[in-house]
């Protein structure tokens, strides 16, 4: 195995930066650049020199003995001063030693093989690392602490309860065992089935919070959207004339509204228009505002309009710098009536984003989807008795299999773990 | 000098199976044996078959083995377990009369062409260099042999418990092969220790079987041999008594004399057949256990009470029993007693049971830490078949998971090793629903046949039969039915304008194959036998299919063949842990690679690129 190492800190200029070594040679090398090396987990100063004793840099040393480390393995830690030439420096006197540059990704993937993480927590710390608001990394800690994981294992932990229910019956069909495990099966299936609906129903939610909820604003042309999309994102994102359908395509802008990560849409105004090219561009704004989470519509009410707001959706009159009437209105230009459109769409996002689930990304949903199929079937299964056990024993198998995909592996004596601990077997 | 091609040690069951596989090959083949009486003895339970073990009897069988002919010829209680649930797990099960099955066994072994019967204690192998080349008998005699398969069971350095007695032994009365176990010591072989245990054998006639409740055989057995056609001896029924918690409370008093509790014991138990001490301790809540009072034999007076295996001294033995319904004024014959013995790490053997150390060298049954005598004699065929092979010079046979519960058994032994003596269960299995002991012919008869180990009888018969299913599963796939016509027949379905054949409506749950005659009157001449496996295959297609995609990735793994000659260390990136248990599997391929315990996904990446590299390279 080879001993990695890399910039663990941003490039740049800092106060301090940490280049990671792990692998069988951590501590070697480590001597080589700093001498002595501190006990484990004691941060002590020490002078990091090159090959020819000069010292490039004082920095704190901190040693982790595997497999209590990030990896698994020894691993060593210099906190150096921040400077680009400085870890240029130390970088490049690592190559020359028993080590090398780690790929990117490399200390994770060793922290999995080494089962200091599962699959979910590596997908987790991926996201924490790239969580830019508060409640993509509450999500992310959520997965990174395990949470999922030890979901995942609850409803594992009852399938294998359920699957061996049935094959004690099999396998033990001769000895001192009920015949019929039907009820407490069903029970278990039923509970996992619940279980992973619930999961499910928030993944919508959970997938918006990780990659961010759509806002669209609708309405005909010149009402204003683009100069609300600018007011909102206090920047020139769209651009704005008072020309009639200056917006042909889809303009989004990323943003955090009240800790939630949210893509503004700018879409093109809405009209009947021969115009080839607006025409497309209502198309595809119809089609975005329609896939959105909300839509923001900016129009007068008698204004008809092909979209109808839903529920949560925020209805406005433009301009509000300059009606009469009292409707609820709002101005891009004057900025009156926008802080209360962002406490609505914030109250209305924090809301949904609170419905999120553990499970976060298309590869979850497809495998609990699959899994909630594969108990569908094996659940009708049962409750017509010991008949088909045999049959459902395979589905509750494959369903078992899949979550164990999800982070582990399942294997037949974790099964008959827990048909032994269960029965009293031996006539 | 005496010369054999193939020569086996032990005529238990696991010796008697591989020397016969081995003679019906066409090898010049010995079986050497302390006593020619004793060839099939059954040491244990009076039984053969069960849940897994009934399959792989059927396996033997269609590999043209002997012991499902030689259980049908004495089976006195027929009965198939899981009557009631899917054909996958059905399995065939029977009470053995003890002396009947000995005397079919000697009757096969003696009939048998290419087959010697060698009677004296085997105290040594002969050896060249690395190499075996035969044995040596006690008195001084030497044979020789190209392969040698040892089945000593557990007669390496066996020791027998009753309470805090003990003494050197493999079954009572016999002596245990201690010089053969310092030669098989100098292999340098990891070895570990097992344990196992018996009930007292109980006098009948001293038995109140009145009151007792009794378990009939099946009125219409099912048999362990495709070629039998009916039970041989008369049927019989168990009786079935409990324990109580008067029982319980002699046993609980006493666990300290116990050799297992008093810490005489230090091998490891199965944990599917505890001693009656374990259950009482493991499962205190329970005021009850059940006892099967399994006659030995149509004339004998020894009744084998399953369910009470024991290691307590005589006298405490005798109050226990005594305390139980029906046995008040029992008199046991011969005490339960617990045996501890030594077992080869079965991850050191290749995968047609030869020992990687010492080419000629076969390991078969209790040695290679199972338990039963259907594994036993499952692995005997395997050894005493590859042993055969290799005199032969040809490839070794490798029996696959997807194929049989022997390719489960041997892939579990030697790619996962044994934590407790290893028995088979049909949990085990993850192609259950293909691997049937109905279809075991089908599965098996036909490769028997390529190996040479199947007789004329056996072939004709199969092929028969295969000809019938063949014509018959033709006649239900042939026409396309409209759901109208269906109906027509009296069978529901969804009048959804898909056209099914009738193979399609048969996997229906509510549809038999009676049910078809009126769509197609040619099915009428189809046999009842033949009837019932289609329903069977129509029953899992659907799930054998799914099966097949996962029967593909593993077959795709099978073709990555890792050399014998491969360096794991040097694959760059496995963790030492990884490396090392490699190293001691030794796997073959990379599917095997796959299945060894903590194996990650990467690792199997690592490790096909380096097999593709050095392809490269050769290349």
């Amino acid at each position: 195995m080879d001993t990695i190492f890399a910039l663990a800190t941003a490039q740049g200029r800092a106060g301090v930066a940490v280049i990671r070594i792990s692998g069988p040679s951590a501590f070697d090398v480590t001597h080589q650049l700093v001498g002595d090396i501190p006990p484990p987990r004691l941060a002590s100063l020490r002078k990091v020199r090159d090959a020819d004793g000069t010292v490039m840099d004082e920095a704190l040393v901190l040693a982790f003995s595997g497999p209590a480390s990030f990896t698994g393995e020894d691993v060593v830690e210099l906190h150096l001063h921040g400077s680009p030439a400085i870890n240029r420096a130390v970088l490049h006197r690592l190559s020359a030693l028993d080590a090398r540059l780690a790929e990117p990704g490399e200390f994770t993937r060793r922290a999995l093989e080494n089962d200091k993480m599962d699959l979910l927590q590596v997908e987790a710390l991926g996201d924490l690392i790239s969580a830019e608001t508060e409640a993509q990394r509450r999500q992310a800690m959520r997965g990174y602490d395990g949470a999922f994981t030890a979901r995942i294992d609850g409803w594992r932990m009852d399938l294998i309860r359920a699957a061996a229910l049935i094959e004690a019956t099999i396998d033990f069909a001769d000895e001192d065992v009920p015949v019929d495990v039907s009820p407490e099966v069903s029970q278990l299936l039923q509970g996992v089935q619940q279980g992973i609906q619930a999961d499910l129903s928030g993944f919508a939610a959970a997938e918006r919070v990780r990659i961010g909820f759509e806002v669209a604003i609708v309405g005909p042309p010149n009402a204003g959207k683009s100069t609300l999309l600018n007011a909102l994102a206090r920047r020139d994102a769209a651009i704005t004339s008072q020309h009639a359908g200056t917006t042909r395509d889809v303009i989004e802008v990323q943003m955090d509204l009240g800790g939630v990560a949210v893509t503004l849409l700018d879409t093109a105004g809405l009209r009947d228009t021969d115009d080839e090219v607006e025409a497309e561009g209502v198309a595809r704004a119809m089609s975005r505002a329609q896939a959105a989470d909300i839509r923001v519509f900016l129009a007068e009410q008698s204004e008809p309009l092909p979209l109808s707001p839903l529920p949560d959706d925020i209805v406005l009159a433009p301009k509000a710098d300059l009606r009469t009437d009292g409707a609820p209105s709002i101005s891009g230009t004057t900025g009156e009536g926008v802080q209360n459109l962002v406490e609505r769409l914030s109250a209305t996002l924090s809301d949904r984003a609170s419905g999120a689930g553990l499970a976060t990304q298309e590869r979850h949903r497809v495998a609990l989807q699959s899994a909630i199929e594969d108990l569908s079937a094996a659940m009708e299964k049962v409750e017509k008795g010991p008949d088909l056990y045999d049959i459902a024993a395979e589905d509750i198998r494959t369903a078992t299999r899949v979550l164990a995909i999800l982070i582990g592996r399942v294997d037949v004596e974790h099964l008959l773990d827990e048909v032994f601990s269960s029965f009293c077997l031996g006539k | 000098m005496k010369q054999f091609d193939v020569l086996v040690i032990g005529g238990g069951h696991a010796g008697c199976e591989a020397a016969h596989a081995a003679a019906r090959t066409g090898v010049r083949t010995a079986l050497a044996t302390m006593k020619a009486s004793d060839l099939g003895v059954m040491s244990c339970n009076p039984a053969i078959g069960g849940l897994g073990k009934g399959h792989l009897v059927r396996e033997i069988d269609a590999l043209d083995g002997v012991m499902g002919r030689a259980a049908d010829a004495s089976g006195i209680q027929f009965r198939l377990l899981n009557r009631r649930k899917g054909p996958a797990v059905q399995g065939p099960r029977a009470q053995i009369d003890r002396d009947a099955y000995q005397k079919a066994m000697q009757a096969e072994i003696e009939g048998q062409a290419n087959l010697t019967l060698i009677e004296g204690e085997v105290v040594d192998f002969t050896m060249r260099g690395e190499r075996v080349t035969g044995i040596k008998l006690k008195s001084g005699i030497e044979i020789a042999a190209q392969a040698v398969v040892l089945t000593s069971g557990t007669f390496l350095r066996g020791v027998i418990h009753i309470g805090d007695n003990s003494y050197a032994g493999g079954r009572m009365g016999d002596n245990a092969a201690t010089r053969l176990a310092e030669r098989i010591d100098s292999f340098g072989l990891p070895l570990g220790r097992l344990k196992t245990g018996t009930p007292p054998r109980l006098d009948s006639r001293t038995i109140h079987w009145d009151g007792l409740d009794q378990q009939e055989a099946d009125e219409d057995p099912s048999l362990f041999s495709f070629l039998s056609e009916r039970a041989a001896l008369p049927q019989i029924s168990c009786g079935i008594t409990h324990t109580n918690s008067k029982t319980h409370d002699i046993i609980r008093d006493n666990l300290s004399r116990s050799a297992m509790y008093g810490g005489h014991i230090d091998g490891v138990g199965p944990r599917y057949c505890p001693s009656i001490e374990d259950k009482i301790v493991r499962f205190a809540d329970k005021d009850s256990h059940q006892i099967f009072l399994e006659p030995e034999g149509l004339h004998s007076h020894t009744v084998y009470p399953n369910g009470i295996s024991t290691s307590l001294p005589e006298d405490v033995q005798e109050a226990y029993v005594r305390s139980i319904k029906g046995l008040e004024n029992v008199e046991i014959l011969q005490p339960g007693y617990a045996i501890e013995y030594d077992y080869v790490d079965p991850r050191a053997l290749n995968a047609d049971l030869s020992v990687p150390q010492v080419p000629g060298l076969y390991f078969a049954g209790q040695i290679n830490g199972t338990t039963g005598y259907e594994e036993a004699a499952a692995q005997g065929l395997v050894a005493g078949l590859n042993a055969a092979l290799h005199v032969k010079g040809a490839e070794p046979v490798h029996f696959r998971r997807d194929q049989s519960y022997i390719g489960v058994m041997i892939d579990d032994l030697t790619t996962r090793g044994v934590t407790e003596p290893y028995r088979m269960f049909t949990s085990r299995a993850e192609f259950r629903l293909s691997l049937r002991a109905d279809n075991a012919d089908q599965r098996l008869t036909g490769l028997g046949s390529e190996i040479g180990c199947v007789g004329e009888k056996r072939a004709v018969a199969f092929g028969a039969k295969m000809d019938a299913l063949t014509a018959a599963k033709a006649l239900l796939e042939q026409d396309l039915f409209t759901p109208r016509q269906i109906q027509g027949a009296n069978i529901r379905v969804n009048q959804d304008g898909t056209k099914r054949t009738l193979f399609q409506l048969l996997a229906f749950p509510d549809v038999s194959f009676d049910n078809l005659i009126p769509l197609s009157a040619a099915l009428e001449a189809v046999d009842g036998d033949i009837r019932a496996q289609l329903e069977r295959d129509a029953l899992y297609a659907n799930y054998v299919d799914r099966q097949r995609q996962d029967v593909d990735r593993l077959r795709k793994d099978e073709k990555h063949a890792i050399p014998a000659d491969f360096d794991f260390a040097a694959v760059n990136g496995l963790s030492n842990e990884l490396r090392s248990k490699l190293e001691h599997v030794r796997p073959h391929d990379l599917a095997q690679a796959g299945r060894i315990d903590g194996m990650t996904p990467a690792a199997l990446a690592l490790i096909l690129g380096r097999l593709r590299y050095l392809e490269k390279k050769q290349a």
